[in-house]
């Protein structure tokens, strides 16, 4: 039997939803729409259910595109995932406004249970909600109460599910629920219903009058217009120090499993093409893939601590008159600052906007923020062109470089939002009527949940394209046309030895002479003109293109080339290469202005595979990811034009 | 008097009068916003934009502009 759960938005509808399924939930797609649809099973005196946890509303008459899934999936008779019957989550503490989508609901005549839901707090509110008097009101609905957050009412739940009534016509208003587009009709509607409500609710619920309220003490300080900025300063300080320090240990050991894991097969199995693939293309693909786990999983057990305790609606609050000029929102804030960490949990987080314009040019801009990936990029760049001086006696010119890296991203992403802001037009205006729910103790089990979902949304949804991009650029890092891979290997083979190179120098020069000759040497090759006016050689339009992968393999396709060994985790022999490395008159090839080009290339550039799979994941077509990596190659390519320019 | 909320001072209590006509006027009906619904504007955001109003016991966020919609009757004794 297919269940639907509506309700309005901070109710504890996910809370119902993950104490009725546990961890049998998945993530399918509402048909036609970039909505994504999540449900899950369970069964109950041997009947089995499938429940549809439909988007939060305030009311069945659609406001944005999420929305209208509820109200397309509900009225239409024909639709394929028409729920056969309703379970409606109702914050007791707020029964009014509740009831309005209840009511609606109750009228579209499908069964119908009220999830009476936070009635703890009501009762700390001193409301007391006569429900015997509900009851009356909506015959032909069953009731419960439950208080989600301490797993309390599933088996009431269960009850209720088998005593559900087949309606009989029994209407809260008399008029009908009319078209999501008539304004008017709606408005007229809704004053009756409201009308009704409003008496109803004078009938059932008596309220005593309240002291000030936790929620209002703490709002006097979170949002206070210097304290409140402080406070959101140290939180985000606070999760980027708890990521960095605690999201490296288990990416290492990733890294060196799967390395590892490589080893084991290239041992045991025969030499051969299909022995590669495994071991040079697939597990390696595997490990790009399984490597963001931690940071996602950690940013996102952050960003539910804040969206559960109520006070992401506060920092929204702060943020909105900031990102408002941008084309922004102020639910903006917490994916782009995400994004300082990994793009691809900033874009999974852009989620939370619910208007649609607003949430893309955020999925847009968010990857122009400085990743950790482009660490080891700029490391190695400013350790190569900028000398360790200080300016002022005391600014260290590197850590300065460094800085205006992150602020050179952070203001093209604005700037970049203010131009698709005048772009994309769309007749859906950004508003900022958001409710602010109470403070509440987030739950470890909602969140472990949460966490779930979106670790696995990535590792299935997006990680099918990262592991086909990875094995495509692995063939063709390891393929050439016809032998031209083998000659080279043997004449290198034979060069090392006139060079009296050691056996491991030799190995390293083999490996750069065939990169030099595999496809991707070809292509890099290739675009030398075209990268030739911002200052690159082949060698660096090689890396460019195996970085496609992720930014911080540049760092080690320029040790293949240069035929360094990457063996310590200091880049130093890597860097006296480089520096080494002379143009055919004689002048360095990494001059300053190259490494500055090249520096702002990889602030710009859309260099990251897995990105582009979530931003498919999350807008559902490859128009926009196509879109992203045209306009940050050209922003690229142009500011590291200027830099070259400016710098020779 | 009847004014626009956007114009009430923090901390003063004033009751819903009628809405402006716009596209925005049913989704505000629906967030509790009704002719005689008391509102207490509880705090704004740096520069006065945001708003933050108590509707009978939840607290709702608006743009100034969005506050401008809504006619309230505000009472001097309060």
């Amino acid at each position: 039997m297919r269940l639907g759960l509506i309700g309005n938005p901070n109710t504890g509808k996910s809370s119902i939803f993950n104490l009725l399924t546990g961890l049998k939930q998945h993530i399918g797609n509402f048909p036609g729409v970039t909505v994504d649809k999540k449900h899950g099973g369970f069964s109950h005196a041997g009947i089995q259910y499938e429940l549809i946890d439909f988007p939060g509303t305030y009311s069945i008459y659609p406001r944005s595109s999420d929305e209208k899934v509820v109200y397309d999936s509900l009225i239409n008779a024909e639709s394929e995932i028409r729920p056969q019957a309703l379970l409606v989550v109702v914050d007791a503490s707020n029964l009014e406004r509740n009831l309005l989508l209840f009511s609606q609901v109750y009228d579209l005549q499908l069964p119908t249970l009220m999830i009476l839901n936070m009635i703890d707090l009501a009762d700390r509110r001193n409301l007391k909600i006569d429900l015997a008097g509900l009851k009356q009101k909506f015959p032909d609905a069953e009731i419960v109460t439950t208080n989600a957050r301490i797993k309390s009412g599933k088996n009431r739940i269960y009850k209720a599910l088998e005593t559900l009534k087949v309606r009989a016509g029994h209407k809260f208003n008399v008029s009908e629920i009319t078209s999501a587009d008539d304004l008017e009709a709606q408005e007229k509607e809704t004053l009756e219903r409201q009308a009704l409500i409003r008496d109803l609710i004078n009938d059932v619920v008596t309220e005593e009058k309240q002291e000030e309220t936790f929620s209002s003490k703490l709002d006097k300080i979170l949002v206070h217009p210097v304290l409140g900025y402080l406070i959101f300063g140290l939180v985000l300080i606070t999760i980027f120090q708890f990521i960095f320090t605690f999201a490296n240990v288990p990416m290492d050991i990733i890294d060196g499993a799967f390395a590892l894991l490589s080893d084991y097969f290239a041992g045991v199995m025969p030499e051969g093409i299909f022995t590669d693939l495994l071991t040079q293309g697939i597990i390696p693909g595997i490990g790009g893939v399984v490597i963001f786990i931690p940071q996602i999983a950690l940013l996102f057990f952050f960003i539910g601590i804040l969206e559960e305790s109520g006070y992401l609606a506060r920092v929204v609050f702060i943020m909105d008159r900031f990102m408002r000029p941008f084309g922004l929102n102020g639910r903006s804030i917490v994916p782009l600052m995400s994004s300082v960490a990994c793009a691809i949990p900033g874009v999974m987080a852009a989620r939370t906007i619910p208007n649609w314009k607003e949430r893309l040019i955020t999925i847009l801009v968010a990857p122009l923020m400085s990743c950790s990936a482009r660490i080891p990029v700029y490391t190695l760049l400013i350790a190569l062109v900028i000398p360790e001086q200080k300016v002022f006696g005391f600014m260290n010119v590197q850590g300065l470089v460094l800085f205006c890296l992150y602020l050179l991203g952070i203001v093209m992403a604005l700037v970049v939002a203010m131009l698709l802001n005048a772009i994309i037009l769309k007749k859906e205006k950004g508003s900022l009527i958001l409710e602010m729910p109470t403070y509440k103790m987030p739950r470890l089990s909602n969140l472990g949940l949460t966490v779930l979902e979106k670790v696995r949304v990535f590792v299935w949804d997006a990680g099918k394209i990262i592991l086909a991009i990875s094995i495509i650029l692995w063939a063709l890092a390891t393929y050439g046309p016809s032998d031209r891979m083998e000659k080279a290997g043997v004449e290198a083979d034979q060069m090392a030895q006139q060079m009296d190179l050691s056996p491991k120098e030799t190995d390293q020069f083999v490996s750069s002479k065939k990169l030099e000759n595999s496809y991707i040497g070809i292509i890099g090759k290739t675009i030398e003109p075209v990268i030739e006016p911002i200052g690159y050689d082949w060698k660096i339009g090689i890396s460019l293109v195996t970085s496609f992968a992720a930014r911080e393999v540049f760092v080690g396709s320029m040790a293949t080339i240069y035929a360094v060994q990457d063996e310590s985790e200091t880049t130093a022999p890597l860097l006296e290469k480089m520096r080494r490395e002379k143009l055919v008159d004689g002048t360095p090839v990494y001059s300053l202005a190259t490494g500055v080009s090249l520096m702002v290339f990889y602030v710009f550039a859309m260099m990251c595979m897995a990105t582009l799979a979530v931003v498919k994941r999350e807008t559902k077509s490859w128009k926009w990811p196509i879109v992203q990596v045209v306009y940050m190659g050209v922003l690229a390519y142009l500011g590291a034009y200027i830099a070259y320019i400016t710098f020779s | 008097m009847v004014t626009e909320l956007d114009k009430i001072a923090n901390g003063r209590l004033v009751t819903v009068d009628s809405l402006k006509d716009s596209n925005l006027k049913v989704k505000l009906m629906e967030m509790g916003l009704i002719s005689g619904k008391k509102v207490k504007v509880l705090f704004r955001a740096p520069f006065g934009d945001p708003i933050a109003i108590d509707i009978e016991g939840y607290v709702l966020s608006l743009r100034r502009s969005e506050a401008n919609l809504i006619y309230v009757n505000s009472e001097k004794s309060l």
